[in-house]
């Protein structure tokens, strides 16, 4: 690795990190995991100024439930989502998809949160995290913000977060309900990027009816796409093959894919509705087999 | 009494274990020092004083160069120089000759013609300091329209890429016909049933772990030259070296360590290695140049690339008559393709492949485009790959069309056992085989008819499953050296056996092994003809100054023609032993028999004098009038090349929803004669079947229409792993070759040449009764989709 040249420090504590993010702006990278920000710098499509490693910044790191919320550390590793067994029945769309990303060396280096800072439009935690209507808690010298998942990816490796601020904590509800979600992702082979994904949650009402339904697309757009068209069709009905169809249609068509290597955008936008279609089903399946 | 026999067997078993000759899975000697990372390989050597070459290259694909600017690198601390073709010119090094004889920029001064093509090089005390430079080494480009296909090459008024060769007025660069045209057009004007198929076998990359490079060693005082680099032919490699440099062959020395594959890729001679030793000549310094991943995608000798449209001719009785095939090479921007001298589209014209088609014409055409040159043999021998893919697949064509199932066809229509020696209509003569023999065990293994009736049930359901077949045959081992050279080189090769006195020995080899296990290979095979254990024979390569001269390791070659130069130089040894041990025993050198180590005079096998005991009295107790020593060397010109053959059979399962293919099964029976290790053979074939399935489903050079290489790094240029590879269920036939000492055929090669057509007739199979007849590699899901969807199927 022949990066160009850049300063390194690795700060004990998130004050320091904030100070020197707002001193140095957009000339400074915030290195988490690494998994992305390194091989940007080997090809030096990136050289910052200054690198910023969060690896000793206690408190960035662990899931736990509290208040009605998953509560992830935004530094928590890949790995450490996917070998959260306790989510299963509450959020197992985090359980299913933790183990597509990449391979395991790199689920064992990269973290949620650089992940989804990082915002490739393939990348699979937005998908996931729009899903499930997480929030993220973001911090800067001048305070904190908690930022919705919708509305947060506004382009490729465009973000609302700003560049004085790193992001600490992603909350996602958890209410009552029986809920039950997948991830659905094609790949060319394991460590590959998806070439479309699909993240599917949906929580029942008591009546057995859809209570909420949460779709985001991966790798078929700018960002990440929320699917709204598709889980409002959704919202209150009885979990039917046509209303499921519908819904898969729907979600099909919120896709703005482009063609390239992977294959033309009407592949994608047809892999998108399968896997909706499909994802549905599964989710559906496990809400209904799921303690209330 | 049958304990007894039981031991008597466990003994001998355990001497055949211990001799480790041929048949034994010995535990490859290399492998130690390799998985402990204690290989030694071009990135190890460091020497004192050491510079560091990094490569400016084109970020276009053609453009014609209006000034290069140094001063800016210069000026950085550590820079020593900066290397243009400008300077190259000025010593007549600025081109090179290809091994297909055309000529190769090997700094370009006029215009850049692929993009990544090397344009200067920047030679500092570091690395870092290097690539630093390299960015700031800046380029005035004037971008000239890119051909990125041979068919806008070949159009009427294209432009011309090599506008620098005197009288080149367009960019076609060979016409080669092969076989006879009128008996084959006098075949098809017979034919009952006329089948075609037109397909393309995409650019792909041999891409080995370990890329290329070198550190040229230039010693101002003696005028030396050692040259350690990446190379699967030392020995020619120097004599071009000697040419293209002139410096005098005697002061070169070329050393290729351990090598981390090479696919092919590590044949040809690239710009890198005359660069870094015209700088370590010029600055009196060793310059180290090694490869990145993407330096090595883009500018080195890259596969295929190739055409193929071509029918076969079937009579009433569903015999094939004659087969007819039209090729259109890119072999890019410069004729590079590493092949014998005397065959413009290499072995091509094997492709009558397993088949007795009694006429056949081949008629091959080669272009220039903007893209990187190579034409490499990726684990292939010259073009071989092509013409087994394009037979396989066109016999399943044939058979759909027939309505008739793959193997039937095949087996009406395959050359028999008694048939060999077969002349071929293209002008082979197949040494061996038995291809229904091999069928029938692929079959067998696989389950075939249950399979078949599980298709069509699954069929009845709407369901997607295919088996696909492929019984292909190779030619490997060239030459003969009559008729295959490279570069006027002539294709045979060597081996120098020594034992010394105490009966351990040392064996160098003119081939070169590139991970293959030739250290453990070779040794057994010494240690079947003279009864030395595998572990007591040290296997020496790839130093030139070292090892007697051979044209290297590519087209499954080795073991057909160092292996029988091993075999046979052994068996000089044997003989001068006859002699030592007729002096030992005082009797009659006619009456002294050999077998497995040990020497007897007839009558009496129990007083034996060892090898051991020979080699030590052929330094101690040598009769008058014979020369002390136990010691040969051996240029074996192989008689004809071998034929490995094998049957294929995949089984997949297709997602109608998404596209994706799924390997369930994948059965691989090779015969590529007699096994010398039989582990090693297998891990070569797993080798194979591995980048074969990656060819098949995966691995792509493409370029967009500016000539911008897509698959620049392995983010998009896809391998297999482990993962994704299907689980491999390996059989075998032997069949040996009779003109090989010991029957050896050679098998590197066989499965990435015979397993593609497998995968994708399996596609095919599975889709051929929607009426979908081809799908290109690589088998992406989005080109399965497309094909359903326009048949009309969806989920």
């Amino acid at each position: 690795m022949f990066p160009a040249a850049f300063d390194y420090i690795a700060p004990g504590a998130l004050d320091e990190v904030l100070s020197l993010l707002s001193q140095h702006g957009d000339d400074a990278k915030v290195l988490a995991g690494g998994q992305s920000l390194i091989p940007l710098l080997k090809l030096r499509f990136a050289a910052p100024v200054i690198v910023v490693d969060i690896g000793r910044v206690d408190g960035l790191e662990g899931v736990r439930r509290e208040n009605g919320h998953v509560r992830i550390g935004a530094r928590t590793r890949h790995r450490d989502v996917e070998s959260a067994s306790d989510l299963r029945g509450t959020l197992d769309v985090l359980l299913d998809a933790a183990p597509l990303i990449s391979d395991p060396l790199i689920r064992n280096m990269g973290t949620v949160g650089g992940s989804v800072c990082h915002a490739d439009p393939a990348g699979d935690w937005g998908a996931v995290m729009l899903a499930v209507g997480a929030e993220f808690v973001v911090k800067s010298a001048g305070g904190e913000r908690v930022l919705p998942a919708a509305g947060f990816f506004e382009g490729p490796f465009t973000t609302g977060l700003h560049s004085d601020e790193v992001m600490t904590e992603i909350r996602i509800p958890v209410g009552a309900g029986r809920s039950g979600g997948t991830y659905l992702k094609l790949e060319r082979k394991v460590g590959d990027f998806a070439s479309v994904a699909a993240a599917v949650h949906v929580v029942l009402g008591g009546d057995g009816r859809i209570a909420t339904a949460g779709i985001g697309l991966c790798a078929v757009g700018a960002h990440s796409i929320k699917a709204t068209a598709a889980e409002a069709v959704l919202a209150g009905q009885e979990p039917t093959d046509a209303v499921i169809a519908e819904a898969a249609r729907l979600a099909g068509e919120a896709a703005e894919p482009k063609a390239d290597i992977r294959g033309s955008a009407e592949y994608k936008r047809d892999v998108a509705r399968v896997f909706v279609q499909r994802g549905l089903h599964t989710a559906i399946n496990r809400a209904q087999g799921a303690a209330a | 009494m049958a304990v007894d026999t039981t031991e008597a067997a466990a003994a001998s078993e355990a001497a055949r274990q211990a001799m480790g000759g041929i048949g034994v899975s010995l535990a490859r000697k290399e492998d130690a020092r390799f998985i402990h990372g204690q290989g030694h390989y071009v990135d190890d050597v460091v020497l004192p004083g050491m510079l560091h070459m990094v490569i400016v290259r084109s970020p276009h694909a053609h453009a014609r160069i209006k000034g290069i600017h140094s001063s800016a690198a210069m000026a950085i601390p550590g820079v020593v120089a900066v290397v243009t073709g400008e300077l190259l010119a000025q010593h007549k090094l600025a081109w090179m000759p290809t091994l297909s004889g055309d000529t190769q920029a090997v700094l370009a001064t006029d215009k850049v013609r692929f993009q990544g093509q090397e344009v200067a090089c920047v030679i500092a005390e570091t690395k870092y300091i290097a690539e630093d430079a390299a960015q700031l080494v800046t380029v005035d480009y004037e971008p000239l329209q890119a051909i990125t296909t041979p068919q806008q090459a070949i159009a009427p008024g294209a432009i011309v890429i090599r506008d620098e060769k005197e009288g080149q007025t367009d960019n076609k660069i060979y016409h080669w016909e092969a076989g006879d045209k009128d008996a084959t057009d006098a075949a098809f004007a017979r034919a009952a049933k006329v089948v075609s198929l037109e397909t393309f076998y995409p650019r792909c990359h041999p891409s080995p772990l370990e890329t290329c490079g070198c550190v040229a060693d230039l010693d101002p005082v003696t005028g030396n030259a050692t040259i350690y680099m990446t190379s699967q032919a030392p020995h020619a490699h120097r004599t071009l070296f000697a040419i293209v440099a002139g410096l005098p062959e005697e002061k070169i020395r070329i050393i290729s360590p351990d090598l981390g594959g090479g696919f092919g890729n590590k044949v040809p001679i690239y710009p890198g290695y005359v660069v870094a030793t015209a700088a370590s000549l010029l600055i009196g310094r060793p310059v180290k140049w090694i490869e990145d991943r993407t330096d090595n995608l883009i500018s080195t000798g890259f596969a295929r690339d190739y055409y193929m449209d071509g029918s076969v001719a079937i009579d009433e009785n569903g015999k094939f008559i004659g087969l007819r095939v039209n090729l259109l090479s890119d072999n890019g921007a410069f004729f590079a393709d590493a092949q014998p001298s005397k065959f413009k589209a290499g072995l091509f014209h094997i492709v009558t492949g397993s088949y007795d088609i009694p006429a056949a014409h081949i008629v091959a055409n080669g272009a220039y485009t903007n893209k990187a040159p190579g034409g490499v043999a990726y684990r292939c021998s010259f073009r071989v790959t092509e013409a087994s893919y394009f037979i396989e697949r066109l016999v399943e064509s044939a058979a759909v069309e027939l309505g008739q199932d793959p193997v039937t066809t095949r087996l009406n229509n395959f050359i028999q056992p008694e048939a060999f020696p077969y002349k071929s209509a293209s002008g082979f003569e197949y040494d061996s085989g038995n291809y229904p023999g091999a069928m029938k065990v692929a079959l067998d293994m696989l389950g075939y008819d249950e399979l078949r009736k599980e298709q069509a049930e699954k069929r009845a359901k709407g369901e997607l499953m295919g088996i696909g077949v492929a019984s292909f045959t190779e030619v490997v081992g060239a030459g003969k050296g009559k008729d295959y050279d490279i570069a006027g080189l002539r294709m045979f090769d060597s081996a120098e056996l020594r034992v010394h006195p105490t009966g351990k020995a040392i064996l160098k080899l003119g081939v070169k092994s590139q991970g293959q296990g030739h250290e453990t290979t070779f040794a057994q095979i010494v240690a079947e003809e003279l009864g030395i254990p595998a572990s007591d024979v040290e296997v020496r390569e790839g130093d030139t100054d070292n090892t007697p001269f051979g044209l290297g390791t590519y087209a499954s070659r080795s073991t057909p023609v160092g292996g029988a130069a091993t075999a046979v130089v052994a068996r000089k040894l044997r003989d001068k032993g006859k002699i030592i041990a007729a002096h030992l025993f005082e009797a009659d050198v006619a009456d002294i028999e050999f077998a497995k180590g040990k020497y007897n005079v007839k009558g009496s096998p129990d007083n034996v004098k060892t090898i051991q005991d020979i080699a030590f009295a052929a330094y101690t107790n040598i009769p008058d009038g014979i020369e002390p020593g136990l010691e040969g060397v051996t240029y074996y010109d192989p008689p004809n090349m071998t034929f490995p053959f094998g049957t294929y059979l995949v089984v997949v399962d297709i997602d109608k929803g998404t596209g994706q293919v799924k390997v369930r099964r994948m059965v691989a029976v090779d015969d590529c004669g007699v096994r010398i290790n039989p582990m090693i053979v297998e891990g070569q074939i797993h080798g194979g079947l591995t980048e074969g399935f990656g060819i098949a489903f995966m691995e792509l050079i493409t370029f967009d229409d500016e000539g911008n290489c897509i698959g620049s790094n392995f983010m998009d240029y896809l391998i297999p792993t482990a993962w994704e590879t299907p689980r491999f269920e390996l059989g075998e036939t032997v069949t040996p070759s009779p003109h090989h000492p010991i029957g050896a055929k050679g098998v590197g090669e066989s499965a990435t040449v015979g397993s593609p057509a497998a995968y994708v007739n399996a596609v095919i199979d599975a889709l051929s009764h929607l009426g979908i007849t081809n799908i290109d590699m690589p088998i992406t899901s989005d080109k399965v989709w497309a094909a359903l969807r326009s048949k009309g199927v969806t989920e």
